[in-house]
Order: C-alpha cells, then sequence, then structure tokens
C-alpha cells in the first residue's frame, strides 16, 4: 500500500495540470470554443483558431509521454498500463461521437470544461452538468459489463 | 479574429498535454475526462482517483483564474454559457439539458471525448479516435451551422 499516496498525488497534480491548461487556454470558455466551430465565420474573417493551438501542442507532449512509456514495463506507481482494449470501428463508436458532437456544437461544452466551469459556476450549468452525468449513466447501462471497466480497475 | 489567442492557447494545450503524461507515466491512465466521470458512481470501481482529479481539475481551474487574470480568459471568468439560437424558442434551462444528455451519452457510448480521443488517442495513432474525432469535429461545426448559435 505504500504506493498508494504518490498515486493520489499523481491523479491530483495531472488534474490540476489540466484545469490549469483549460483556464490559460480559455477553452473553458462556451463562447471562444463556439467560435471555433463556427466555420460560417471564415470567409468574413471572424473564426477564432485557437483550438486547434491548443489541442496540437497537447498531442504532442502526450505522443513524447507514450514513447517513454513504451520503454517501461509498467507505470511509477501501479503494475501495469490501463492501455485502451477496444480496436474496432463500431456504430456505437461513430453514433456515440456523432451525438456528442451535436451537444457540443450546441453548448460549446465538452466534459472538461463542463466540470471546470464549476469553479465559475455560469447561470444554467448544473442543467448542463446534471444532464451529462444522467446521460452518462443511461450510456454506461447500454454497455453490459462497461466497456471501459476491464478486471485491472480493481488495482486502484 | 480578434479573440484568436495562440500563445496562451499553446501555453494551455502543453499543461493539459503534461497532465495527461504525468497520469500516463504515473499511474498507467488515460487522462479522459468524460471516461473519468462518468466512472463517478457505484459501482464503479477506482472511484476515489477519479475524484481527487476531479477536484484538483476544478480548483487549478478557480486557482488560475486569481493567480494568472491576465492569461486566460484575459481577466474575464468565463461567466455566461451560450445562450439558445435566437428565434428557437427554446428556454435556455432545455437546451442545455438536450446537450449535456448527448454530451453524456454520446461521449459514455463512444468512449470517450476531446480529451480522451482527441488528446491521448490521437497521440496514441488510434484509428478509433481518429474516427471519433473527425465525427464529433464535424458534427459540431454542422451543428453550429445550422443553428447558426454563435
Amino acid at each position: 500500500m505504500s504506493l498508494r499516496l504518490p498515486y493520489f498525488a499523481t491523479a491530483a497534480l495531472s488534474g490540476a495540470l489540466f484545469g490549469a491548461g483549460l483556464y490559460v487556454s480559455q477553452m473553458v470558455d462556451p463562447l471562444k470554443v463556439l467560435r471555433f466551430l463556427d466555420f460560417t465565420a471564415i470567409p468574413t474573417g471572424g473564426w477564432d483558431p485557437s483550438l486547434a493551438f491548443v489541442i496540437v501542442p497537447a498531442i504532442l507532449v502526450m505522443f513524447v509521454a507514450l514513447r517513454i512509456g513504451k520503454t517501461r514495463q509498467a507505470p511509477l506507481f501501479d503494475t501495469s498500463f490501463h492501455e485502451p482494449g477496444q480496436k474496432q470501428i463500431d456504430a456505437r463508436l461513430v453514433v456515440g461521437a456523432a451525438l456528442f458532437g451535436i451537444g457540443w456544437g450546441m453548448s460549446g461544452i465538452c466534459p472538461g470544461p463542463a466540470i471546470s466551469l464549476t469553479a465559475f459556476q455560469p447561470d444554467g450549468l448544473w442543467f448542463f452538468l446534471v444532464a451529462m452525468f444522467v446521460g452518462s449513466l443511461a450510456g454506461g447501462l447500454l454497455s453490459p459489463g462497461g466497456s471501459q471497466r476491464r478486471p485491472e480497475e480493481a488495482v486502484a | 479574429m480578434e479573440s484568436f489567442s495562440p500563445l496562451t492557447a499553446s501555453l494551455g494545450g502543453v499543461l493539459i498535454g503534461l497532465a495527461a503524461a504525468v497520469l500516463w507515466l504515473g499511474n498507467g491512465r488515460i487522462a479522459g475526462i468524460a471516461g473519468i466521470f462518468g466512472h463517478l458512481l457505484p459501482p464503479g470501481r477506482a472511484m476515489l482517483w477519479r475524484l481527487v482529479f476531479l477536484t484538483a481539475l476544478i480548483a487549478a481551474a478557480w486557482a488560475s483564474a486569481r493567480l494568472f487574470p491576465q492569461l486566460g480568459a484575459g481577466g474575464v471568468e468565463p461567466s455566461r454559457l451560450a445562450p439558445p439560437p435566437e428565434g428557437w424558442a427554446v428556454p435556455m434551462p432545455v437546451w442545455l439539458v438536450i446537450a449535456g444528455l448527448l454530451t453524456g451519452f454520446g461521449t459514455r457510448i463512444g468512449n470517450g471525448c476531446t480529451s480522451g480521443h482527441g488528446v491521448c488517442g490521437l497521440a496514441r495513432l488510434s484509428p478509433r479516435s481518429l474516427v471519433a474525432v473527425l465525427v464529433f469535429f464535424s458534427v459540431a461545426i454542422l451543428t453550429v451551422t445550422v443553428t447558426g448559435i454563435v
């Protein structure tokens, strides 16, 4: 059990970096995200490409981390890497992504910003958050056994 | 283009990438917020680290706004959500509930969101995530075009 404190400290550090990143990049601001998603503004010069400047560096940093991880048997504070196991591109993936796309386009809010926004309490946020939780639970009921929940989850 | 902010966007992106890197190399976990959020309730196992992660996420957003108000939202807290598009005659709570349900349900059955598929999945060069990202970006852009919400 000696690994528990570093394990949770790592989760806290990661969450904190994520929250700071969402704020600094302004991706917590749904209106800014919508100004990226509004491609009709490209011809008029009103488009805001900032979101692309957030996600590309994030991917590059994570790409390097994954390469470092490949040189190790296990992460520092757990017994194995929890690789996402699914490989097939199926209807669930495409339908799920499409439904999420509608919700995201309606609001400019994806899950990370939705949760970070509780720090700022904009009017109406709780309607979105509670609905997102209910929607997630409903989706979980449709995945028998929970496709993300594999036996090694018990480790932590 | 007056709101375009490449420097703070890139800095924030590096922080988000570091967050994902720390969680992967430290705990072997994917920093996908939808998944972390979706597995909070019983019978979700491994709930405690998820709770710690999300609490730190909120606390850091709050603290950043106070420590670095000149970064980020330019000193203005993101104090409002987008109202429903004009002329649609949908009350804002209804609009937000529909958007929230679609976001929660869609990310759950699709196994990921902007962070899980977008950041981590693309970095893993996962074909599944590439498909998911192309679909949710395209549909979101189409939704904004159709609703004219901006």
